[in-house]
């Protein structure tokens, strides 16, 4: 469609991009008297990078110091108790352990120890006895190791999710499977194009990830760039449990942290991820080779464990930028314009400090903030039925029988709690599994996703031909039965 | 010419070999360890059968299609026009297992009914 | 919280379950309850829609719901309790269930004897590794066999399968049958894992090509599948470099073996077989723990269904026996073992008083061998197969011969016997 032929809508501040970043922004600019619209391509948000996030939220010991990682890494982590408190997320705090299997390894453990202590971060070393002690599974050739009690796991897109129910619940306005074509600036307004409308904006927020460098450019900003790097991960089996407690780091390589393993806040055990440059920002695939790689790697930590107890794998690709470092500043050209990029690890534990910063740098352009009265911090409501004993999962039935029915068998996730999410904002099955993990488990939807189908259908009113795996293009059944031969008849 | 057929009776599988004629006819057949091959081979050499089974559409029940069979074997050539016709089929809950849903279906004297409760 | 007590406890309402049920009552328990998850009885046999089941039980070639209706119209004729779309979410060793359904809440089901009868699940992709992205259109055979013959959906329109076990055959049939086009099935050993007679039906039939030693090493396509990418196998399964083929298609199914579903039974306290995946039991079916019974899929995989009756009959007989108080176990007990090309053999111990029935599947094909049952019984076998489960009866007659503690099942080579 034309340009001119365009309808326009107007907002005063245009986040683009609703990952970790976008939706912490929304929530942060929630707290403000402020006209917010959040704009983001996929079906539902955290979708590009955050969703193939490994989930942890760092230490804090890692960063080089002076780094806007190291700022913003530090202070998020602190931030992360109330935060998951507030939005009723799940935060396992079980720390994490970095280990050495040499002296010389050990030296460099004593760094980031250093390193750690200087900032502020509750860091202590063990022994080659206190590791084998708290941690019996981990290779005993390990002969000391850095912890970091504050550091933990999250679920990402958890996370993501539920930081924009509340912004939405706070007023922020939001628009999916919307892509932004074009953008420039006029006077002090910014306009983006997407393929059915104009948007006129005072302020934009550019949390865009993988394609941040591409919105910037289309600004005319073209100085600096994406640099995709691809990770992948292996998820084991629930029935594989208690083999650590914490995250377990070995001691960093020269780009990437290293192969991890890692107890993941959904319950179960995680191993991952690797780290390659790509070309492509899309390239999602995993590989035998990304297997063997992490394979080997996590086995160097947990000698014991077994290939065969692999329920899930996926990848995702990391939006690092050429500069090594977070870029959290106005545009320099263009006034109101606020670059949020290059957001790799630390990235989810950075999220909530880089958005607490927000106001206060488009304050700087000019945004006057009236905080707003009415603002309330908490996510309520979530049932987990999971979590219930026998006496309240029986009282929530009774009250709400769609909770008596168990949809997902290998995660006992209810209906009640699928339609919840479907009201939050779920719209495909991936989003469900998401939110809520029915269709995550051992049988990976063999029993669950045709229900779940159902499900959607009926709550969303639309034909189960158009219900998707994750947006336009992934209809999960094409057909009705017989449709194929009324062509033909036809 | 020979023509080879996988015996299906039993799990042997016997690899049966027919020797046929120019007007189709079989001459003779080797590679069969029991008399149920040459029984086989020799039909599914002449005239090939197969139980339909399928779904319909449905209205009414429990489930949106009704699972049909053939209550005989039919002309293995005639599956395709069958799951034609089966297509255009609408059939009306309740249902009970048995009950004919298309009778004399294709004209070849075979009922189509249903199998189960609906 | 709604509390029940029962004499016998089935989960699980597909035909092992059912047949169960079944004995149980005969046997003269009174309350016998099943348990199912789904909206009806039958489990998988409802979605099976072709014929081939029953012919050694009723000599008649049934499909899935008719032999699952003549059990079901039994189970309505007598007073077994049924609990339809009711999730059971844990057993105890006690033998308590908990069960949750949208009528009653929870429920707290305390059972003298508790029959498992849960069934398997199927192998996933995410299980395989297969490399690639996470696009729509890769579904388990089964899963999209529920979505055709129950919900009355065509998951696409150009399949691949991987596997050419009996699910992957049927469901190319059932594909091409419904209008869809099926490129391949593609299987890792260099023969069909199934049925001769599905090869025939189901591929030969339709000219679908059927690829050998071959498997799929990637999955291509974001949102939805576009195609895969098949290459062939050396023997240790690794692709071999230069094989590859491109298959443009929009489905991918995956036949790729049957798990059984042993969650329930492990966080109950009941031993685990590792090579069948399902529990130990002696000949009365009987679980490590004391009450707990098993049969059917959730024991071992098996072919035939009807095999399946008879197993869950005899679980459900001792089941109820139990209940009643009437089980009369002798003490020997003799321990069952898998020998020369035997993978496994169930049950892994007997100690009864009754004929006892062996069930087991061989590692390897092999040809003109004898089966020797411990010595006690030989039997000659033309050809045995992996694909093809074998059973065997002894009495207890026969059982008194025995030397030592241990049965040993093992394959000889006629030529040796």
């Amino acid at each position: 469609m034309d340009k001119a032929k365009k309808s326009m809508i107007t907002a005063q501040v245009v986040i683009v991009g609703g990952g970790i970043i976008g939706t912490a922004v929304a929530r942060e600019l929630s707290r403000y008297e402020l006209d917010v619209l959040l704009i983001e391509a996929e079906a539902e948000v955290g979708w590009g990078t955050t969703k193939a996030n490994s989930g942890i939220v760092h230490g804090g010991f890692h960063e080089e110091p002076g780094t806007l990682k190291a700022k913003y890494c530090f202070s998020g982590n602190q931030m992360y108790p109330k935060l998951c408190e507030e939005l009723d997320v799940c935060f396992e705090q079980n720390g994490i352990m970095m280990v050495a299997r040499t002296p010389h390894e050990m030296e460099t453990v004593r760094l980031y120890y250093k390193r750690g202590k200087e900032r502020g971060v509750n860091v202590q070393l063990f022994s080659q006895e206190e590791v084998a002690r708290q941690e019996p599974n981990l290779d005993p050739k390990i002969v000391g190791a850095l912890f970091a009690p504050e550091g933990g796991a999250v679920m990402p897109f958890e996370l993501a999710a539920a930081l924009m129910e509340n912004a939405i619940q706070n007023g922020v306005k939001y628009k999916m499977n919307t892509t932004v074509i074009d953008a420039w600036r006029e006077g002090d307004k910014k306009y983006l194009e997407t393929p059915e409308q104009i948007i006129r904006a005072d302020y934009v927020v550019n949390a865009a990830g993988l394609f941040s460098d591409d919105l910037a450019r289309m600004f005319g900003d073209d100085y600096f760039s994406i640099r995709p790097r691809k990770g992948e991960e292996y998820i084991f089996d629930l029935s594989v449990k208690d083999v650590v407690k914490s995250t377990i780091f070995p001691v960093p390589g020269k780009i990437s942290k290293g192969i991890l393993v890692i107890p993941t806040a959904a319950g179960n055990l995680m191993m991952g991820p690797t780290g390659d440059n790509v070309e492509e920002k899309e390239d999602l695939g995993t590989s035998q080779d990304g297997f063997n790689r992490v394979f080997e790697g996590a086995k160097r930590l947990v000698p014991s464990l077994d290939a065969r107890k692999i329920i899930a794998q996926f990848a995702g690709v990391r939006a690092a930028s050429d500069r090594g470092d977070f870029i959290v500043e106005l545009s320099p050209n263009v006034p109101g314009l606020l670059h949020l990029a290059g957001i790799e690890s630390p990235g989810l534990t950075a999220a909530p400090a880089i958005a607490a910063d927000v106001p206060g740098l488009l304050e700087e352009a000019g945004l006057q903030l009236e905080e707003k009265q009415s603002f309330n911090p908490r996510r309520a409501g979530v049932v987990r039925f999971n979590s219930l004993s026998r006496e309240e999962q029986d009282a929530l039935v009774k009250k709400n029988p769609s909770f008596g029915r168990i949809i997902c068998r290998c995660e006992s996730i209810t209906e009640g709690e699928i339609v919840d999410a479907i009201h939050r904002g779920a719209r495909t099955l991936d989003g469900i599994k998401f939110r809520v993990r029915a269709g995550a488990g051992r049988c990976q939807g063999g029993f669950c996703q045709p229900l779940i189908t159902q499900i959607l259908s009926r709550e969303l009113d639309i034909p189960v031909t158009a219900v998707t795996k994750a947006g336009p293009g992934s209809e999960q059944v094409r057909y009705v039965a017989k449709e194929l031969y009324d062509e033909e008849v036809r | 010419m020979l023509k080879h057929i996988t015996c299906t009776v039993c799990p042997m599988s016997c690899d049966v070999v027919l020797k046929v004629g120019e007007d189709g006819k079989v001459l003779s057949l080797t590679g069969n360890r029991c008399a149920r091959g040459k029984v086989y081979a020799t039909k599914e050499h002449t005239a090939p059968e197969r139980t339909l089974t399928s779904i319909v559409r449905v209205n009414g029940g429990v489930h949106p299609v009704l699972p049909v069979r053939t209550n005989k074997p039919i002309p293995k050539d005639k599956l395709k026009e069958g799951m034609l016709v089966a297509a255009k089929v609408n059939a009306n809950a309740p249902i009970t297992m048995g009950d004919v849903i298309v009778k004399d279906f294709l004209g070849l004297g075979v009922d189509l009914v249903a199998t189960r409760d609906l | 919280m709604k509390k029940v007590h029962v004499d016998v406890a089935v989960i699980g309402g597909g035909p092992a379950g059912l047949a169960a049920a079944l004995a149980a009552r005969s046997e003269g328990a009174e309350k016998v309850l099943i348990i199912e998850r789904n909206t009806e009885l039958g489990g998988i046999l409802q979605q099976c829609i072709h014929h081939g089941f029953g012919l050694h039980r009723f000599k008649e070639e049934l499909t899935g719901p008719e032999y699952a209706q003549r059990f079901v119209n039994l189970v309505k004729d007598t007073d077994i309790d049924v609990l339809l779309e009711t999730m059971v979410l844990e057993v105890t060793p006690e033998r308590k269930i908990y069960a949750v359904n949208s009528e009653n809440g929870m429920l707290e089901i305390t059972a003298k004897a508790v029959v498992l009868a849960m069934g398997c699940r199927e192998r996933t992709r995410g299980a395989l590794r297969i490399p690639g992205g996470r696009p729509a259109g890769v579904y388990s055979a089964g899963t999209a066999q529920r979505y055709v013959n129950i919900d009355g959906y065509l998951p696409g329109k150009r399949a691949v399968i991987l596997g050419s076990g009996d699910i992957g055959l049927i469901m190319a049939r059932r594909f091409t049958l419904e209008g869809a086009k099926v490129e391949a099935v593609v299987e890792v050993l260099p023969y069909a894992a199934g049925l001769t007679r599905n090869v025939v039906q189901c591929l030969e039939d339709f000219d679908i090509p059927l690829y050998l030693q071959s498997t799929v090493i990637e999955i291509h396509g974001t949102k939805r599948v576009e195609g895969v990418t098949i290459a062939q196998v050396d023997a240790d399964w690794n692709p071999i470099p230069g094989t590859e083929r491109k298959i443009e298609c929009d489905t991918l199914l995956l036949s790729v073996g049957l798990v059984p579903e042993n969650e329930l039974s492990s966080q109950a306290g009941v031993a685990i077989d590792s090579i069948t995946n399902g529990p130990i039991v002696d000949d009365s079916m009987m679980t490590s723990v004391s009450g707990i019974f098993a049969c059917g899929n959730v024991l071992h995989v098996h072919d035939l269904v009807d095999n399946v009756s008879k197993e869950s009959e005899r679980a459900g007989r001792y089941a109820g026996r139990f209940a009643l108080g009437t089980n009369n176990s002798v003490p020997r007990r003799v321990k069952v073992q898998a020998g020369n090309n035997i993978r496994y053999v169930v049950p892994h111990e007997v100690s009864s008083t009754e004929p006892v029935e062996f069930f087991m599947r061989v590692q390897r094909p092999e040809d003109d061998v004898v089966l020797d049952v411990g010595g006690l019984r030989r039997i000659r076998k033309a050809s045995v197969r992996p694909s093809e489960m074998l059973d065997v009866k002894i009495t207890p007659e026969q059982l008194q011969n025995l030397e030592g503690d241990t049965l040993i099942m093992q394959i000889i080579p006629q030529k040796e016997a």
